[in-house]
């Protein structure tokens, strides 16, 4: 083994830290442009949004938005250091991408109530459906990618 | 209470206006008298600074600024200038630095004496500049502040001197690109960034759900997003040059490279 792959493998943390954060941020943005602009089924705040919802959802928004730039720099970093793992940050980056899915459709829109995924429509139980299944499914995708990479070290490897 | 007319402001705005004039004479006068004693200062900060000091007389004076009286979109178009994006742009102008280098040493040793202040110390921590920063503008926005302060040009001084200080402070605790004396760590500011560019956000949804007293709901409401979006956008700025900061300070040193 090269010194270069023993130590891609010696720190797994920073490879799950940087897909984690990224993917937290993306769906955020993604969730933004599509969700809130785009089809305009998110509402800014649709006038029942209690106080604590609209906290939980400033701060988790902020917090996604530098997640999204600190995602990138860390796997930069990661880079330069030889230390990125493409398979380990998918893995990882799809498990932000759910993860935030899945928190959003279920404590964002239906613990504390901050907006539906759509309004006017009769079915709104099938929106949250595929909304969290969707979530589900990209952490899903995350874990198998990330158990793959870790699958396919060799002891020597795992350092 | 009626707002005050435009006559009124006029003083305020031609105050505004000299102030910034000087501060634009000041810059270039500072340099050519660094330039003299040390390296050659960048001519690109001194843009910074001439778009900082512009952006900022721009909402205290002239067009945008006698709009904002009567028009909320206009005001927050005006506080996003005055209290993000002229102290950002400034900060990039470095302008203690500049200070330090036209000052003889003794004068120097004295200013440093001052920044190492207690008071100056707890100021800048980011907590406090971030409190100052966003907390007041809950005061302004959450109280009767707002409806007040057009009604007195005194509190309406007090009320935007503080909007871009407090901006500035803010800016100078979270992004160390000019003189800093008392340091603290990238996760430590990047916590209290997204504390501030939460409750910033979590503000202008409650302005959006109830704009301050007299405001009309549709101008409340597009104020609001603006608030929001716009400050999305300056905060974004901030964001990637403090992790700028973060990456070129955790470069792995020559010998590490060596290998890879």
């Amino acid at each position: 083994m090269t010194g270069k792959q023993e130590a891609r493998w010696a720190r797994p943390a920073r490879n799950i830290w940087s897909g984690v954060l990224f993917g937290i941020g993306l769906m955020a943005l993604i969730d933004e442009i599509i969700f809130h602009q785009l089809l305009q089924w998110h509402h800014f705040y649709d006038r029942s949004t209690p106080f604590i919802g609209i906290m939980s959802d400033g701060l988790l928004n902020a917090f996604a938005l530098f997640a999204l730039i600190a995602g990138l720099f860390l796997f930069a970093d990661n880079h330069r250091r030889n230390l990125a793992h493409m398979r380990m940050w998918t893995g990882a980056f799809f498990t932000g991408l759910g993860g935030f899915q899945v928190f959003d459709g279920i404590v964002s829109h239906k613990v504390l109530q901050i907006h539906q995924v759509r309004y006017g429509v009769d079915n709104l139980l099938l929106y949250d459906l595929a909304w969290n299944l969707s979530g589900f499914i990209l952490i899903a995708v995350g874990v198998v990618l990330f158990v793959q990479a870790r699958n396919r070290m060799t002891p020597g490897e795992a350092g | 209470m009626d707002h005050m007319t435009h006559a009124e402001f006029l003083p305020f705005e031609i105050t505004v206006a000299i102030l910034a004039c000087v501060a634009l004479i000041l810059y270039p006068a500072a340099m050519h008298i660094a330039n003299k004693k040390h390296r050659k200062w960048p001519a690109s900060r001194c843009i910074f600074w001439f778009l900082g000091i512009i952006l900022a007389a721009a909402a205290l004076s002239g067009p945008l600024a006698r709009l904002s009286h009567t028009d909320f979109t206009a005001h927050m178009m005006g506080h996003l200038l005055l209290g993000m994006l002229a102290p950002l742009l400034l900060v990039f102008s470095r302008p203690m630095t500049l200070m330090v280098r036209t000052l003889k040493v003794s004068t120097a040793r004295k200013m440093s004496g001052c920044l190492n202040k207690k008071y100056v110390r707890f100021v800048t921590h980011p907590l406090v500049a971030a409190t100052l920063n966003i907390g007041g503008l809950y005061l302004i926005y959450m109280t009767d502040l707002f409806t007040l302060m057009h009604t007195e040009l005194w509190l309406f001084a007090l009320v935007h001197i503080h909007v871009f200080l407090a901006g500035y402070l803010f800016t100078i605790s979270i992004l160390y690109i000019d003189i800093t004396t008392h340091r603290y760590s990238f996760i430590y500011r990047a916590i209290v960034l997204i504390l501030a560019l939460g409750f910033h956000k979590i503000l202008s949804k409650l302005i959006y759900a109830q704009p301050p007293m007299g405001i009309q709901k549709t101008d409340g409401e597009i104020g609001a997003l603006l608030m929001y979006y716009g400050g999305d956008i300056v905060d974004i700025g901030l964001i990637i040059v403090l992790c700028c900061q973060w990456y070129r300070s955790t470069a792995p040193k020559k010998q590490d490279e060596a290998w890879s």
